[in-house]
């Protein structure tokens, strides 16, 4: 028996997909991901229209969608991320109806409780059996875990596997399992190695970067969490991955073993592992070779459900045990609450992805970030858009100071016993503006809603107006 | 802002005011790059007036606060007549100012 | 205090505006090698603007000027002393006769811009085989003088031989320099270390130069500020030493006794002199650490 159909067209027929209906996609093969502009090809060469688009992230390499919501082929657009090109003709009101906005944690939620509907699940697969059961670890394009893409097979109407390396079954050690699979397509590549996964993650040389991540790493130790069994997740460049570095240093010296590491994987982080500075790594998603070659040989790195990652509807989630959060932003105000999503010019250029739930459920969350990037304030009065609330962001860290959110005068109090550079966020951006000039007031127009905010349990957190 | 000769000084004295007779804008000149933080200016014989075409990266916060320092250089070189355009890619107040200058002390023959 | 002297390039505004962040006790302006020779003048104007507008906490200033062979020191002088820096770094220092021409010129703009004669210190940047035997003569030349600084790169070139990380090569000179330093009654700076991703070798060539005497050393790249700056602090076992020191003396004293002596060892004023400084130095680093 096979479930192997014989092209990509003969699988959306047999799906029954129909004008209307919502169709998804994970993002693990990245910014080198040729499935959705494959797949979206298709259907609008079948003459199938007015279909709503659920990706967890939407990155630049998916430019092609632009033609496809202007030709009608997509008229809604459900996702935890989208990139600056596809942002900015977003921003441009290319869509009709609001994009909705969600976190990684809050979509697989979402979907198990019903609030979101897939009709028809396309699961790129970088290796595959003929039944389905299928794996991110091996295969010439490879991405590691597979994390975003399970509630997809669990809860979709239909599930079409896509593969370049289609095998015999059954397929040992797969992650997503044939039963709730019901079509597979093979295709001679679904993503270009290059951009599915990066060479090396490198740590950043911008001694601003480093002089923060630097002073984090201090804050992370004055706050007392820094000891046996620490958990931690960082991003996976700049000031938020140099941070890690810093961290070990400090772990070396204390002689402390973390218990794990959370998050989007990188090299470095599987260093820590081998060289024995974690017991373990949760792994929702991988950056780097490094990262894909560890979480296929080492039992200890470990691949996880975005589920199993933040949903807030999960009896528990991994997030829910982490001690300590590194995070970024574009923008964060002086009631520290943090913008991902868009630029100070209003154009969508991000989206939550993690950061929501992460900052929801650390013991700690530090958002590092220069003060200003080329004079452009990243301490603001007010944000443009709320992707992560205050009340979940306890420190930020500048090159000129650590601001703590006033919620948090426990820590504040470590902090300055610790000798670290305590100042008020207000402080920060008198210092800024000092700096740089005090910025002139910019006037939004309020008109058409591009895209709605959605917090991890679905209630609105903001809104995102045209530009 | 705050005025050039004021708390910012971090060495106690005042900057001696140059005395220059009116300073002619002779030939082209440019001064600075396109890096992040820098701008590049150029400056041409103007007609009569003082003309500044002004393209910011950070235009919406600042595209005043730049041209009025341009301006305050243009009076204190004594610059009645110039063309500008300047590309910014987020330059300090400090970095227009010496930008300009140098643009102009070379347009008018005087750099070194 | 000058662990470490943190090349800026004189026309780069992003290097400029972070300068006085990058924890080095000093910053050197660059209007020489760093600056191509069509933009002496631009960098002239930004880092003036600089010095005028920018806050650069504690770091000393320091600004590197083109040697006397050149069209630019002139103007170098002109367009910054009046500015206030610090010190003055002149290049290519050959001797006393160089030092007599560059301090006449100092004096002469001090003079008219109403800054007091002689205010503006001076570290020679001695690179030359010639700068390098004179160093004892430029090093006792003006009151200005606070150090002599050693340019290996430039060196080599004037020995035709090869620059190693070992040092070998520059093994005369560098004891040449800490030694007439030290005789005219000043500090001496170390060579640049110039694999900016090797700290590895960084640690190793700083703990070298400290060995030899050196008070501090330059450096090129930002990277390397946080390791020189541990290099040249003194360590908890020098501090405590320091301490035992005094102790000894302040005990020797209310003794009244003549002779001090520290676990079988005399203390004599050098060993005095030597903990004051390490003391002093603690003393600082403290402050700095509690900005």
């Amino acid at each position: 028996m096979s479930k192997v159909m014989a092209s990509l067209r003969e699988a959306i027929i047999a799906s029954g997909l129909k004008d209307g209906m919502c169709i998804s996609f994970h993002h693990h093969l990245r910014s080198g991901d040729y499935v959705l502009n494959m797949v979206l090809a298709e259907i609008a060469k079948m003459g199938i229209k007015d279909l709503t688009v659920n990706a967890s992230s939407i990155h630049d390499g998916h430019a092609p969608l632009i033609e496809h919501m202007k030709n009608g082929v997509v008229t809604g657009l459900e996702t935890n991320y989208i990139g600056p090109v596809v942002g900015q003709a977003i921003s441009e009101g290319v869509l009709k109806k609001p994009v909705i906005f969600r976190t990684h944690g809050g979509r697989p939620s979402a979907l198990e409780n019903g609030t979101a509907k897939i009709d028809v699940a396309f699961i790129a697969a970088p290796t595959s059996d003929t039944m389905g059961n299928c794996t991110g670890k091996i295969g010439k394009s490879a991405c590691g875990s597979l994390g975003y893409a399970f509630v997809d097979a669990e809860c979709a109407d239909k599930s079409i596997v896509i593969t370049d390396n289609l095998v015999p079954y059954p397929l040992c050690n797969y992650s997503i399992s044939e039963d709730n699979i019901d079509y597979v397509v093979a295709v001679d590549a679904i993503g270009n190695p290059e951009g599915i996964v990066s060479g090396t993650t490198r740590m950043p040389k911008d001694p601003i970067a480093l002089k923060i991540a630097e002073t984090a790493a201090k804050a992370i130790e004055a706050s007392g969490l820094l000891k046996q069994g620490f958990s931690f997740q960082t991003g996976a460049g700049g000031a938020s991955l140099a941070v890690a570095s810093f961290l070990k240093d400090i772990m070396v010296e204390q002689k402390i073993k973390g218990s794990f590491a959370l998050g989007g994987i990188t090299g470095y982080i599987v260093d820590m592992l081998d060289e024995g500075y974690i017991d373990s790594i949760q792994d929702v998603q991988c950056f780097d070779l490094k990262a894909v070659e560890s979480i296929r040989n080492n039992p200890k790195h470990q691949e996880i459900t975005a589920t199993h990652y933040a949903s807030p509807t999960a009896k528990s989630s991994v997030a829910d045990s982490l001690d300590v959060a590194v995070l970024g932003a574009t923008q964060i105000d002086t009631k520290f609450n943090v913008n991902v999503h868009t630029d100070s010019k209003g154009y969508i250029i991000g989206g939550s992805g993690g950061h929501t739930d992460i900052a929801d459920c650390a013991k700690l969350t530090v958002i590092v970030a220069p003060l200003s990037r080329a004079r452009m304030p990243i301490v603001v009065d007010k944000v443009l858009t709320v992707s992560t609330p205050g009340s979940s962001v306890d420190l930020l860290v500048t090159q000129y100071g650590i601001a703590v959110n006033p919620l948090r005068q426990d820590i504040k109090e470590k902090l300055v016993q610790a000798g670290l550079n305590v100042k008020e966020i207000q402080e920060l951006k008198e210092i800024s503006d000092q700096i740089n000039g005090k910025p002139a007031q910019v006037q939004r127009k309020k008109e058409k809603v591009v895209a709605k905010v959605l917090n991890r349990d679905d209630s609105l957190l903001d809104e995102i107006y045209a530009v | 802002m705050y005025p050039a000769d004021s708390i910012h000084l971090n060495k106690n004295g005042k900057i001696k005011k140059e005395e220059l007779a009116k300073m002619k804008i002779i030939k082209a000149a440019i001064a600075g790059t396109v890096e992040s933080s820098d701008v590049m200016i150029s400056v041409m014989p103007g007609e009569g007036k003082v003309d500044i075409d002004l393209n910011s990266k950070v235009g919406m916060y600042y595209q005043d606060e730049i041209l009025k320092v341009m301006k305050e250089v243009l009076q204190e070189l004594d610059v009645p007549s110039v063309k500008i355009k300047a590309v910014d890619k987020g330059a300090l107040d400090c970095t227009v100012r010496a930008r300009l200058k140098t643009a102009i002390k070379r347009a008018a023959g005087e750099a070194k | 205090m000058r662990r470490t002297m943190l090349f800026l390039p004189g026309n780069n505004p992003n290097m400029i505006m972070n300068g006085g962040l990058l924890g080095s006790d000093s910053i050197i302006f660059d209007l020489e090698d760093a600056v191509a020779p069509d933009q002496k003048d631009a960098a002239r104007e930004l880092v003036k603007s600089a010095l005028q507008t920018l806050n650069f906490g504690k770091c000393e200033i320091i600004v590197r000027i083109n040697a006397l062979d050149t069209p630019y020191w002139e103007d170098d002088l002109e367009e910054m002393l009046p500015l206030k820096p610090d010190v003055i770094m002149p290049t290519k220092v050959s001797g006393a006769e160089y030092m007599a021409k560059l301090v006449a010129k100092m004096d002469e703009v001090e003079k008219k811009n109403g800054i007091p004669v002689g205010s503006t210190k001076i570290i020679p940047l001695l690179e030359t085989t010639l700068g390098i035997e004179n160093a004892y003569a430029i090093g006792t030349s003006t009151k200005r003088m606070a150090a002599l600084y050693l340019g290996a790169e430039d060196l080599t070139a004037d020995l035709r031989c090869q620059r190693t990380k070992e040092g070998k090569e520059i093994a005369y000179a560098r004891g040449r320099l800490v030694c007439a330093a030290r005789a005219a009654g000043i500090e001496a700076y170390d060579t640049p270390f110039t694999d900016v991703e090797d700290l590895e070798g960084l640690e190793k060539d700083a703990r070298l130069a400290k060995g030899l005497g050196y008070t501090g050393k330059a450096v090129i790249s930002p990277r390397h500020v946080s390791c020189v700056n541990k290099v040249f602090s003194p360590s908890a076992k020098e501090i405590a030493y320091a301490q035992e020191v005094f102790e000894a003396i302040r005990y020797a004293k209310e003794q009244g006794k003549g002779a001090i002596s520290l676990r079988g060892k005399m203390i004599d004023a050098p060993i005095a002199q030597r903990a004051k400084i390490v003391l002093d130095a603690a003393a600082e680093i403290g402050g700095l650490l509690n900005e």
